[in-house]
């Protein structure tokens, strides 16, 4: 073997490169990792916050709201108040990781393995990030974006581009594709169209079109509900989709932003599916190659220690009666299922073998983990792999609160016998976003009428929407249908339960 | 694999400066609000220094659609001693802690940091310098001078030696004039030499090429080139600020804290301005004086109270130092109204012929106690006295103050932009 790979905690350009091929060389010998090719990158401590504010990307259209999150950030940074990340990682291909440079040569290695080779191999073999997201063109399309909304600002104002990104981001948690639809998402191919468009507008640009009489318009009464219905493609979920396609005054520009505002949601749709394992996965990453490097002997009983430090801090769960109590830490509850997983694996009990008969000592914890980690998300990892044994780890709990409830809340399952699959049932419920988002889809126009937009809520175990943000919402979507909007929230009886009707403001005058 | 490491550590910071600038332009209102009322807060002196400030979370906050309410169920780690079927508390403390999703960590205001700069604009945004001062500005132009390239002729003192030099080399190698180097060689080769023929021939080459050398100067007075000066008109961009006050016995600590706070965010204000600003104090009771700025503010002074003799003084500093053509003056006043009843007539002849016609702004500020109600009953006799003045048209501003909050309100009332201004006075 050859020597260390540093001393002490000074680092420079070639141990950085000599770290990261000792860790290459565990990551795809011993534990057969599969990765985008790397691209590491040093950043200092303002540019992390650049980053943080610009949602990790390291190119992004100009907003607004960056900047408040940057003045955030910086005022809470600047009071010692929150630490920054000591990376960030981009699901793209090369797979670029930004380190620290306050980083110590451990915690840069630490750092290396855990996003570098966990995080990367995450990135390129889930489902989910293979089914929507297009690591290759995601930086050209954040690119493309950056100059097309730039573009827009000078062509028609930038308060205009404004208002409408303000509206598209208002509606972004409901611009994504839940389901996979006919076609992956290929972000290049999206730039040459939206560049063929434009063109194509200019050449067929023909003024006399303007002066042509227009025929009669066609009776609307002949549409029937099913065909109309059919023809505007609803009920729709995806409301930015739908606006995009079918709202009826939007200017092409303005639907260009929208389709580039969904195409950002939808590419960070699968990070929020899979925080848990996610995290879990990078965190198991660098344990291994961390362990792996100190038992090689490149690196040293005391840098092995100052890791060991790292690591824990990463992994604490604290009890849900501790003050700094904030939910399950995805890096604490991925990490133990992984471990747990290893440990069914290799050395299973009784009890494994009943619950988990297909991996009970299999003893191919890589090959096993390889195929968790390939095919399933937070949910569904969660419903599969949360061992009883784990569960008492935690000493989790249910908790079923009914406002209705006189008595309190009620301890609805523990950690035994009979609680186990419902305390990981509702876990795993816990982490599912089709239960996390409100429930809310276009599901008709009225198009005979006053061609009002209505959606609907599902109510979900009686929780509705926050009235003030609903209606702020509704605005924005008002605003870019153009005609009233109305809401109706129906609980599973379609009940109703509340109507919000919103109108569109009139477009003001451009406001300094 | 190849692996790339890039240090970007050099890499342009400020990259969302931008954004901040969005932000700022978005949540102007806001901020303008906080610094304000954070302004009001602070020393005048740490206003300046920027710092934190504070704006509701409400004014910027983007919606989303967010549920809440309605039966929760959750599943927490750390059980201890519950068992299946028991009820907690939910107003209880300690067990039941209530650590759903989506509470507590809702911040109902946003801090942030703003740099000096930032806070100044934002400060003195709305603020404006009345018109006399600009149509003054624009008029008062003073001669500058800066380069403009070379010229063919000139006075010797401005001979640029080096495009000089550079021209005439150019030229020598353009007309082929032989270098030092070749006529020496040349002339070496003649003393080694020893065939007669040659010699000659060499002999001739050598005068050839001294004649040529000769033909051609060194340096030909068509290279010689002169720096060029142009003049520029450059507008004036000093001011002299001139803070007027009496200190007789009448004048209380609270009336010169007031008077000080208002100087203070008119130095301010003429600094973001003007480039240069000098502030010159004057302090009168029956006499005036020039002072410094311990002397002004802390300084015991009594006697009776003559304002002329302030105005006298400062049409005397004026004339000395000041020539209005090269100056912005600015002169605020600060009084609690006293002036001895013969004083009245000089003080507005002073005024009006002397000093007014000189100064960009005339501010006057009646100052008086704390909680003074005082000032509704009857008018100073200087108040009444530049009341009179200003009727007749004379460019005069006035304001009384009692309270410090009420300092920032009525500078911001007498610098705000020009449009609202005639607005109001038009009715």
């Amino acid at each position: 073997m050859t020597g260390r790979l540093f001393e002490g905690a000074d680092w420079d350009f070639h141990t950085l490169q000599r770290i990261t091929d000792a860790c290459e060389e565990v990551a795809l010998k011993d534990l057969g990792l599969d990765v985008y090719p790397n691209q590491i990158e040093v950043i200092t401590a303002e540019q992390m916050l650049d980053a943080y504010s610009s949602v990790g990307m390291p190119l992004f259209y100009k907003h607004w709201s960056f900047g408040k999150q940057f003045a955030y950030h910086e005022a809470s940074y600047r009071k010692g108040l929150m630490g920054l990340a000591y990376e960030i990682v981009i699901n793209s291909s090369p797979c670029i990781s930004y380190l620290m440079e306050e980083n110590t040569a451990t915690m840069q290695t630490l750092v290396i393995a855990h996003a570098a080779f966990g995080h990367n191999h995450f990135f390129k073999n889930n489902y989910l990030f293979k089914q929507w997201t297009d690591a290759e063109g995601i930086l050209d399309y954040l690119d493309f974006a950056k100059n097309y909304v730039m573009q827009c600002e000078e062509r028609y104002g930038r308060i205009e581009v404004e208002r409408t990104l303000d509206a598209a981001h208002a509606l972004m948690s409901h611009g994504i594709d839940r389901y996979p639809g006919k076609k992956t998402l290929d972000l290049r191919a999206e730039e040459k169209r939206a560049g063929r468009r434009r063109q194509h507008e200019e050449e067929v640009f023909n003024d006399l079109w303007r002066t042509v009489p227009a025929g009669k318009s066609k009776t609307r009464s002949a549409l029937s509900i099913e065909r109309r219905r059919k023809l505007l493609g609803l009920p729709q979920e995806n409301l930015l989709y739908f606006l995009e396609k079918s709202a009826p005054r939007l200017a092409p520009w303005q639907r260009e932003l929208l389709r580039i505002v969904r195409h950002i949601a939808q590419y960070f749709y699968p990070q929020s599916q899979t925080k848990v394992m996610n995290e879990g996965t990078a965190t198991y990453v660098h344990y291994r190659i961390m362990t792996a490097l100190h038992q090689q002997g490149r690196i040293t009983d005391g840098n092995f220690l100052e890791f060991l430090g790292s690591h824990t801090n990463v992994v604490f769960q604290p009890e849900f009666d501790d003050p700094r109590f904030s939910g399950f830490n995805p890096y604490a509850l991925g990490f133990a299922v992984m471990q747990d997983i290893e440990r069914i694996v290799t050395n299973p009990e009784d009890e494994d073998r009943e619950w988990f008969p297909d991996i009970a000592g299999k003893n191919d914890v890589m090959g096993v983990l390889r195929d968790v980690w390939a095919n399933y998300r937070d949910e569904s990892f969660i419903a599969q792999f949360l061992s009883p044994r784990l569960m008492r780890h935690f000493r989790m709990f249910h908790l079923h609160d009914d406002p209705e409830e006189r008595a309190g809340i009620r301890v609805d399952a523990i950690h035994d016998d009979r609680g186990f699959r419902r305390v990981r049932r509702e876990l795993a419920r816990q982490h599912d976003v089709g239960y996390i988002d409100a429930n809310i889809e276009v599901v008709d126009v009225d198009l005979s009428g006053d061609r009002r937009l209505i959606l609907h809520h599902h109510v979900i175990k009686g929780s509705q929407l926050n009235e003030t943000d609903a209606k702020r919402v509704l605005q924005h979507l008002a605003d870019l249908w153009t005609y009233d909007v109305s809401l109706i929230e129906v609980d599973a009886n379609d009940k109703v339960l509340r109507e919000y009707v919103v109108s569109p403001r009139p477009i003001p005058a451009a406001v300094a | 694999m190849p692996i790339h490491i890039i240090d970007r550590r050099l890499n342009p910071g400020g990259k969302s400066l931008e954004n901040r600038q969005r932000f700022l332009r978005r949540a102007k209102s806001l901020v303008q609000g906080a610094v304000k009322k954070t302004s009001q807060e602070r020393d005048i002196k740490d206003v300046l220094e920027g710092g934190e400030v504070t704006i509701p979370l409400d004014g910027m906050h983007e919606p989303r659609f967010r549920r809440e309410g309605g039966t929760r169920d959750m599943v927490l780690p750390g059980n201890k001693k519950f068992i299946e079927g028991d009820y907690l508390q939910r107003s209880g403390q300690g067990s039941a802690k209530d650590s759903g999703p989506g509470e507590g960590d809702s911040e109902d205001a946003f801090r942030f940091v703003l740099s000096r700069d930032e806070f100044v604009d934002l400060f003195l945004d709305d603020l404006e310098l009345p018109d006399l001062a600009k149509r003054k500005i624009a008029q008062t132009e003073s001669e500058g001078i800066q380069r403009a390239g070379y010229t063919t002729s000139g006075s010797p003192a401005n001979i640029s030696v080096s495009r000089t030099v550079k021209l005439a080399l150019a030229r020598r190698i353009a007309l082929k004039r032989p270098r030092k180097e070749e006529i020496e060689e040349l002339e070496a080769a003649i003393a080694a030499c020893t065939d007669e023929d040659e010699r000659t021939e060499l002999l001739a080459q050598l005068e050839a090429l001294k004649a040529k050398s000769k033909r051609i100067p060194f340096i030909d007075p068509l290279d010689i080139r002169y720096r060029r000066f142009e003049t520029v008109p450059k507008p004036v961009a000093q001011a002299v600020m001139f803070c007027l006050m009496d200190v007789s016995g009448s004048m209380s600590e609270h009336m010169k804290d007031l008077a000080k706070r208002f100087y203070m965010l008119l130095y301010v204000f003429l600094k973001r301005r003007y480039k240069h600003v000098e502030i010159v104090f004057i302090r009168h009771t029956d006499r005036a004086e020039e002072v410094d700025e311990q002397t002004f503010f802390y300084g015991p002074a009594s006697g009776g109270t003559l304002v002329s003799s302030a105005l006298q003084a400062m049409h005397e500093i004026v004339r000395e130092r000041f020539n209005p053509s090269d100056w912005n003056i600015y002169a605020a006043q600060a009084s609690d109204g006293d002036n001895s009843y013969s004083d009245g007539e000089l003080t507005g002849l002073l005024l009006t012929e002397k000093i007014l016609p000189v100064c960009q702004f005339f501010a006057y500020l009646e100052v008086g106690e704390s909680g003074g109600s005082a000032f509704d009953l009857s008018d100073s006799s200087l108040w009444t006295l530049y009341e009179r003045l200003r009727n007749s048209g004379a460019p005069l501003s006035m304001r009384k103050v009692s309270e410090r909050s009420e300092i920032f309100p009525v500078f911001h009332d007498l610098f705000q932009r020009r449009e609202t201004a005639q607005e109001k006075a038009a009715p």
